[in-house]
């Protein structure tokens, strides 16, 4: 996986066009966000997502205190 | 004869991000595909102009999305093309970004939830206005420098020469576990400290792990951090050098990215900062 991981003192890039890692990006896809009350997939865009079988995959998602469900 | 029924055929409209109206998010229908490359428009209400294109109805149905997210390519597939979306019109203008899987059943519904959410959206427009994201990511790396080679060899620059970076991996192999993770704990400490002069806001993501956590050694510290967009080398310039001499701890930035992690509003209930 390419990342856009960049060493320190590299200047400010442009934000767009850039491939970043998958994990970063779902920190804030899945963490990030506005939150608003969707006709569908309401709790699939809350903490439910990760109540799936991926949740393995992307624990850095999930909470590392026991599940609450 | 399509075999679908008329709902499930239809298209339902998926929010990627909203704007202020008259920014310049009705002119990217063009460059930027949506998802399943569906064309992107905009839904105008209250002074604001939401980012929508339609989506299938019954891939990003409730039980759609559930099975979509068993798959972690497809997950992947619409996570990056969310974040394309919501980058382009990141540099566009200052725009909120939805979280994943945003669904409304048509334009109308977008259209009230822009009236009822707009006095909130223009206040967190305003406070994130020429601001980024960028993320501060600590490590404490224990592991083998072959070992490392062979992780991925992509992923990540080489921060200082390499034969420096040898070096500081053979040092840091003397060191003991213990000794590692105070030295990335106290580093990941300094920082906010660092940068507080620079950082409007900050919000603790949790430490990567699992499969996707490529990047070698353990991370300790995951954070995002608000900046000016004009202050972000200033950020940058502040972090530099932190761990160059502390062995076996690394220190990486992302982005700039769009301000996912301060894009909550605060009204919405269970919506809360995810500052933990």
């Amino acid at each position: 996986m390419s990342g856009d991981v960049t060493s320190i003192g590299s200047g400010t890039e442009s934000l767009a066009g850039r491939q970043v890692a998958l994990i970063d990006l779902l920190d804030r896809l899945l963490n990030g966000g506005a939150v608003l009350t969707g006709d569908l997939v309401l709790s699939v865009a809350d903490v439910d997502l990760v109540h799936i079988n991926l949740r393995a995959v992307i624990r850095s998602i999930t909470s590392d205190e026991p599940a609450p469900w | 004869m399509s075999t679908e029924a008329p709902a499930a055929a239809a298209g339902i409209s998926y929010v990627y991000a909203v704007g202020r109206a008259g920014t310049g998010l009705d002119t990217m229908s063009g460059p930027v595909p949506g998802l399943d490359g569906g064309v992107l428009r905009t839904v105008r209400a209250a002074g604001l102009d939401a980012l929508v294109s339609s989506v299938s109805a019954r891939t990003f149905s409730t039980e759609g999305m559930k099975a979509q997210m068993e798959d972690l390519k497809r997950l992947e597939e619409i996570a990056r093309t969310h974040h394309l979306v919501v980058e382009a019109a990141y540099a566009c203008s200052t725009v909120l970004p939805m979280r994943l899987a945003t669904v409304y059943l048509d334009d109308t519904r977008v259209t009230e939830m822009l009236h009822q959410r707009g006095a909130d959206f223009c206040g967190l427009l305003a406070r994130l206005e020429d601001h980024v994201e960028l993320g501060v990511k600590v490590y404490a790396d224990l592991r083998q420098p072959a070992e490392a080679e062979t992780a991925d060899a992509v992923s990540t620059p080489a921060p200082v020469s390499p034969g420096r970076a040898y070096l500081q991996k053979r040092r840091a192999q003397r060191r003991s576990t213990q000794d590692v993770y105070r030295a990335a704990g106290a580093l990941a400490a300094e920082v906010p400290g660092r940068v507080a002069a620079l950082a409007r806001d900050r919000v603790a993501h949790r430490p990567q792990q699992g499969e996707l956590a490529t990047a070698e050694g353990e991370n300790i510290a995951n954070d995002a951090y608000l900046v000016p967009a004009a202050r972000a080398g200033e950020f940058r310039a502040a972090l530099d050098g932190l761990a160059e001499d502390v062995p076996g701890v690394r220190i990486e930035i992302t982005g700039p990215w769009a301000p996912y992690s301060f894009a909550t509003p605060p009204a919405e209930a269970g919506g809360g900062r995810s500052e933990r």
